[in-house]
């Protein structure tokens, strides 16, 4: 008896042990996710980039926007540690402004397509049946056969050009990748003994989807969202670069590097800059998101 | 077999039912007059009248749709709304542009995801692998834009080895074509091969710890027959159908890519289509690709079941 309490002792999950079972595998997943070096500086550059948005008024140390004739396609110097564009304007300044057209188009994209998918997705996977295999699934395969830059290209086309509708569009592209994922989370969930038994409880189905099933479903959902603001930050410095997204004087790095593309061999800065930022940026949040998968499902990999 | 395929040829024609109404609704149903749309505000009404009795808009819309369809089905597409050419004469002029970008593509993209992926895989947690996967990474995450202008900043303009964009039929210059080619090639394919390694690294390491691969080393095969002839063989399924999950990612990169390096392909089309409001070409150019993407994902689906046989052929569910 005494050694057996002496081995509990030593145990080093003891002092989980008194944590509830949600509480426990939180702790343990953190502690996997942690022990991944390169998500862990994925996550710190993306907090980083976060709070480079939020504080770019106090940050840039110019106007974005303003022009400044006397000192156009100058490299970068003490003054100007990016260089300054075509018509004077400073591009640190607007690569740091630029991280916020890219952080808010990256979040409500996903937003956008989380707010229609996951309660489609929801609700097709947990009651199935005709509306669910001939309307929703097929709709979603027809929506997945295009190409994602066209379709959102497309749509930005027709909503006209501008930031919100680029947003808007590329939000609705990604909309059947969440109905699906939350569709196949819900069937894997739905024929567990928990939902069994909270259905033989006389549960009502609203209750048992929102506040039994959805909780269950929001690991992969996650992973997935993070992966989603990856791709959105791109697709919309996509539609910016070709004049689609973000209307001039506003800085967003994609336009930044189409006008830069006609200076590249004066004055590459001007595209190099914006476009870095874009691939730390993206690469960043990729790395935090494939880190969170590894730790929600140590399985994997 | 045969039930399987049936099935799944069933299911690609709602698809394709469903992909037509998308695109004629993306044009028809939002708000706003699509002859407006097309002309622009400075447009006169008789302008506006006169394109609207053209295109049929004053017909109700289901009918406007059958037209539309119907036409389809006959090969007519309608005719460009900037010079008055038939939709689909432009577009089989701009395909093998944009086939001869995609083979160019594919081979680049095999050419460093083979080796890559086979490398990281049977040398797991040295420096290969950590290359390999970095790469992996690093390729799904750089824009496609921004690696082609700096592939044109490094190559052409500080380096000066290749020209900085264009294209050249390849039986007009077949050097310069290829030339051409390269960097346009190398800035779509990136992602490509990059998500391949991944694939190929993750597959080929579960196929490595199988025992059919203990069995032929312990037969005493040489390390190479086992990887490529036993390994590789069977690592290689699940990486076919990345190839046409892919192809739809692909078109959009090739949308981008052709822009930059003013390829003039089904991309640059769809871009200059939409810049210039010539709908009708969008929605050609846009068909066409999504029919492509579609019937490839069909052929990929038959394919893998030919290939594992482990697949259950009841098909269609998802």
């Amino acid at each position: 008896m005494a050694t057996a309490k002496a081995n509990m002792e030593k145990n080093p999950y003891e002092n989980m042990k008194r944590l509830s079972p949600r509480k426990r595998a939180f702790k343990q997943m953190a502690g996997r996710f942690f022990q991944n070096k390169l998500a862990v500086i994925g996550g710190v550059f993306t907090i980083l980039l976060i709070c480079t948005a939020i504080l770019a008024p106090v940050l840039a140390p110019y106007d974005p926007v303003e022009q400044d004739y006397a000192k156009y396609l100058e490299s970068p110097s003490a003054e100007n540690w990016f260089g300054t564009d075509e018509i004077g304007r400073d591009i640190l300044s607007r690569v740091i402004y630029g991280a916020q057209v890219s952080i808010k188009a990256g979040i409500i994209s996903v937003g956008i397509a989380l707010a229609i998918g996951l309660p489609i997705g929801l609700f097709s996977g947990y009651y199935r049946g005709k509306l669910d295999e001939y309307v929703v699934m097929r709709l979603t395969d027809a929506i997945l056969a295009f190409p994602p830059l066209v379709l959102a290209l497309a749509l930005a086309a027709v909503l006209g050009a501008g930031l919100e509708n680029a947003m808007l569009a590329i939000g609705i592209v990604y909309v059947p990748t969440f109905v699906r994922l939350m569709r196949a989370e819900v069937l894997s969930q739905r024929e567990r003994e928990y939902v069994e038994a909270a259905k033989a409880s006389g549960i009502r189905d609203l209750k048992i989807i929102f506040l039994h099933i959805f909780p269950n479903c929001l690991g992969p959902i996650l992973v997935q969202a993070t992966l989603a603001i990856a791709g959105a930050i791109i697709a919309e410095a996509s539609l910016s670069y070709l004049g689609l997204g973000t209307q001039p004087p506003t800085p967003s790095w994609g336009s930044m590097l189409s006008m830069g593309q006609g200076y590249l061999a004066e004055a590459p800065w001007i595209a190099l800059f914006p476009g870095v930022f874009i691939f730390i940026t993206v690469l960043s949040i990729n790395l935090f998101g494939d880190g969170l998968r590894d730790a929600l499902d140590p399985k994997m990999k | 077999m045969a039930r399987f395929i049936v099935r799944r040829l069933g299911l690609m024609f709602v698809i394709l039912l469903l992909v037509s109404m998308i695109i004629f609704s993306l044009v028809h149903i939002t708000p706003g007059d699509p002859a407006l749309m097309m002309l622009g505000q400075e447009a006169t009404p008789e302008a506006l009248e006169a394109l609207r009795e053209r295109l049929g808009l004053n017909l109700p819309l289901y009918e406007q749709y059958l037209n539309w369809v119907g036409g389809v089905i006959q090969g007519d597409l309608g005719n460009s709304i900037k010079d008055n050419t038939p939709v689909l004469s432009i577009l089989l002029q701009k395909l093998p542009v944009t086939i001869q970008l995609t083979v160019f593509a594919f081979v680049i993209a095999l050419m460093i995801a083979i080796p890559a992926g086979i490398l990281s895989a049977t040398k797991k947690g040295t420096i290969w692998d950590y290359a390999g996967t970095s790469f992996a990474l690093s390729g799904v995450s750089i824009p496609p834009f921004f690696l082609g202008i700096l592939l044109i900043f490094i190559f052409s303009i500080t380096l000066g080895w290749l020209p900085p964009s264009g294209y050249v039929e390849p039986w007009v210059d077949l050097k310069q074509s290829i030339l051409l080619m390269i960097m346009p090639a190398i800035a779509i394919g990136i992602r490509l091969s990059a998500e391949i390694t991944r694939m190929l690294r993750s597959s080929m390491l579960e196929v490595l710890g199988a025992d059919y691969i203990r069995t032929a080393y312990s037969k005493g095969l040489l390390g190479k027959t086992v990887i490529v002839g036993h390994a590789l063989r069977n690592a290689l399924i699940p990486v076919v159908t990345i190839g046409g999950l892919q192809l739809a990612t692909f078109f959009g990169g090739a949308v981008i890519t052709e822009t930059i390096f003013a390829v003039p392909g089904l991309g640059r089309l769809v871009i200059d289509g939409i810049l210039t409001r010539d709908f009708p070409v969008v929605q050609g150019a846009v068909l066409l690709m999504a029919v492509v993407v579609v019937i490839v994902n069909f052929v990929v689906d038959i394919l893998y079941s030919i290939l594992d046989p482990r697949i259950k052929l009841t098909g269609g569910q998802s």
